[in-house]
């Protein structure tokens, strides 16, 4: 499907960031920052340490509100048509037409449950004290509470949570099993390895059945092996689950083996977004991460917040 | 320390070793008790006159020396530790894995059914007295187990849970009295009037962590007391409310002497025991339903959010849980549970004044479960024996049984710092159900 897309030239994007910008108090954390994420993508979004990655994350999965900005989520291809005008009335969402949703006005939980967007975080947040299938069945939490009539059919076991229960366990087992991790099924979350860790999340916010999944650093700790197998899982994700995905990554194996379309980001700006074979012969990129000498950076890179640095600098001399 | 290989030639040395700290103890104490202990002075004709206690200074000496030989010869000596022989004894009662786990609770269970039978037959002259300290036993169990949702589920701190077992009281009293209504319809509207008060308490400290969470819960606790006490034209203030309905045998008698009593409809011979004894049952029925729905809600959707509530809150978020009405269900239906019980306790004094709900009982049914372990079912009621129980029995002992009392905490938190039963059970499993033990499993809020 996403193979298909790919040759016709205009396509509508399935998250479309537009203009956003964060203040924290005096720090400009992001700075009118426009990007997309394609249907069947893998779109990886990179910057040196401290450039507003992670900001941008908690600002699509909804725990920052964005101080500028709209966030578009559409399931469908279409539904950006009716983005104007869901923008202008007070709804988050237009869920009857077109599936089209405005991720910055809702709270977080929403976003995962009803946008399906789903995360994982840089500082692996497992429920450590239960055990791998259990919280494979907590990120299933809201069919499943449809499915006990909010809990009291499940009280009395009726037929339809049992139906529920054992799709939800299906589901748990398709995962455990692609994440291979199986035979841990059992034991408590904290005892994994830090790698098994790792994959558990994925496989977690894959069971909340998203449409595009945010990898907030996911091959951070691993090694060449373990990510190498994580590109494959990625992969597997990406392109034959179908699932889009979004992602955060220091790791350039990771990144350049896998993403269709990157977003570079410095100082909270977007300072590149194109393909893997262009971004890593850009200037502007590689005086980013390599941090060459400020005269140098200037001449790669006319960026107004380099340029007035280097005049200060100048004026005192 | 030593090998395992020549235990006989170490248990020698160990022994020998062990009588030696065993005289010195015992000789320390002798010289230190001679005067403490030994002499006594008496008012006598004329004065002071000395008394001496050879029997106590010898006990006294005696007791050291056999203690220090006892810890000398079985735990310092060796590997084990005191606490490994509490874990042997305690982890049968949790581990699903092991056959005791299973033993345990059924025995216990058939335990509290025989009880009063047994009772009877054992001791009938004292039988009441001991019905009277299981029922309290078994209110407290109930109020473990509601509290349980709150704090050792959902990991939400809760210091003022005895609001909730005032409003259900209040709620019967008020009920029962004003209106008329029976016992067996004010039960289930206390549980809703608690409930609702759970989410009225829920909504300002959704907010909240840590110890902001705990402090704020606690002067909830105060606020429904102060309101008891000074309202007076509802609540009767410090006069409290007497004369509560006895509960109908389900409505179909009561426990008087006469034609409509308990004892005529079943066409035996009347004897007061079988009010107490309905009362023990009722309680233990009530205790029961709570646990049964707890257990139930561990495996449903929404009992897994508290316990991922507890573990981490960011986490729920992200994966679509609606945290602010998975704690106000938590919330609100551990104060369900604390109402039914409020209610029992309200028609079993027959008389309730806001004395009974001071902080020193949210404290109590928080010790319960802290005790017994945070999310331990089984655990709970161990505490409560042993807490309540444990109290009573000692009552002889006057003001030291506090002393005991905390003793006993001060040595289980150093030995069981996470409660006497410190496993956790899956919820759910896929080949096989095992324990997690409590170092992994986070504590929530307020810790």
């Amino acid at each position: 499907m996403a193979t298909t897309r790919k040759t016709t030239m205009t396509r509508t994007p399935l998250l479309s960031v537009q203009h956003l910008t964060m203040r924290f108090g005096g720090l400009l954390a992001i700075d009118n920052l426009s990007f997309d994420a394609y249907k069947g993508d893998i779109t990886a979004l990179i910057g040196p340490n401290g450039a507003g990655k992670t900001t941008v994350f908690n600002c699509i999965t909804g725990f920052y509100k964005p101080t500028e900005g709209r966030i578009g989520f559409a399931h469908e291809t279409d539904a950006y048509d009716k983005i104007d005008a869901l923008t202008a009335s007070a709804n988050r969402s237009d869920i009857h037409g077109s599936a089209l949703y405005l991720l910055e006005r809702m709270p977080d939980f929403e976003i995962s449950r009803d946008a399906k967007v789903a995360r994982t975080f840089q500082n692996i947040r497992l429920f450590g004290g239960m055990t791998v299938l259990e919280n494979l069945m907590v990120a299933q939490h809201a069919p499943l509470m449809t499915a006990s009539s909010f809990t009291f059919g499940g009280l009395f076991g009726l037929k339809k949570y049992q139906d529920g229960h054992s799709h939800a366990m299906e589901l748990a087992k398709f995962w455990l099993n692609k994440v291979g991790l199986t035979e841990r099924a059992d034991d408590p979350a904290a005892d994994l390895p830090y790698g098994d860790q790792r994959r558990l999340e994925i496989a977690r916010a894959m069971c909340t059945e998203p449409k595009l999944l945010c990898l907030d650093e996911p091959a951070a700790g691993l090694n060449g092996k373990e990510s190498a197998e994580l590109n494959e899982l990625l992969l597997f994700i990406g392109k034959e689950h179908g699932t889009s995905v979004l992602l955060i990554e220091h790791d350039m194996n990771v990144v350049m083996g896998i993403s269709d379309h990157i977003a570079v980001l410095d100082y909270g700006k977007k300072i590149a977004d194109a393909s893997p074979e262009e971004i890593r012969n850009d200037p502007k990129v590689i005086a980013a991460y390599l941090g060459v000498d400020e005269d140098e950076v200037e001449e790669a890179v006319k960026t107004p917040v380099k340029k007035k640095a280097a005049k200060s600098k100048g004026a005192k001399k | 320390m030593g090998s395992v290989t020549d235990v006989n030639q170490y248990d020698d040395s160990l022994l020998i070793k062990s009588l030696k700290e065993a005289v010195i103890a015992g000789f320390i104490t002798f010289l230190m008790a001679a005067i403490l202990i030994g002499v006594k002075s008496e008012i006598a004709i004329g004065g002071i006159e000395l008394k001496y206690r050879w029997g106590a200074l010898f006990a006294a000496a005696g007791i050291a020396a056999a203690g220090r030989f006892v810890l000398s010869y079985l735990f310092w000596g060796r590997d084990t530790k005191v606490g490994d022989y509490l874990d042997k004894g305690l982890n049968g009662l949790s581990g699903a894995t092991s056959g005791m786990g299973k033993i345990i609770p059924i025995a216990l269970l058939a335990l509290a059914i025989l009880l009063p039978f047994l009772l009877m037959q054992a001791v009938p002259a004292q039988a009441r007295y001991y019905l009277d300290i299981a029922t309290v036993v078994l209110i407290y169990v109930m109020l473990g187990w509601g509290l349980n949702i709150v704090v050792g589920l959902a990991g939400l701190l809760d210091l003022g849970y005895v609001a909730f077992y005032a409003v259900g009281a209040y709620s019967y009293a008020l009920l029962a009295t004003t209106f008329g209504l029976s016992f067996w319809i004010c039960l289930p509207l206390a549980g809703i009037l608690a409930g609702f008060w759970g989410v009225i308490l829920g909504f300002p400290v959704l907010r909240l962590r840590g110890d902001y969470l705990a402090i704020v819960t606690l002067a909830f606790g105060e606020i429904i007391r102060v309101v008891l006490l000074n309202w007076y034209e509802v609540t009767g203030g410090p006069d409290g409310i007497s004369r509560i309905p006895r509960p109908s045998f389900f409505g179909l008698a009561d426990f008087k002497r006469g034609d409509s009593g308990f004892a005529a409809l079943f066409d035996i011979p009347y004897s007061p025991m079988h009010r107490i004894i309905f009362l023990y049952f009722l309680i233990l029925a009530l205790a029961l339903l709570t646990n049964w729905i707890t257990n139930r809600l561990r495996r449903l959707p929404l009992g897994r959010a508290w316990e991922a509530l507890r573990e981490d809150e960011i986490a729920c978020r992200s994966l679509g849980i609606n945290t602010t009405n998975t704690k106000l269900s938590a919330f609100a239906i551990g104060a369900m549970f604390g109402g039914i019980a409020g209610s029992f306790f309200a028609t079993r004094q027959g008389f309730i004044s806001p004395e009974s709900f001071t902080f020193i009982e949210s404290a109590i049914i928080l010790a319960i479960v802290v005790l017994g372990g945070l999310g331990s079912q089984i655990g709970v009621v161990v505490a409560a024996i042993v807490l309540i129980g444990g109290t009573e029995i000692f009552r002889n002992l006057e003001e030291y049984r506090m002393l005991v009392f905390g003793l006993g905490m001060v040595l289980v938190m150093i030995w069981k710092p996470r409660g006497l039963v410190s496993t956790r059970i899956p919820s759910v499993f896929l080949k096989e159900r095992k324990a997690v033990s409590a170092d992994l499993v986070a504590q929530g809020e307020g810790h």
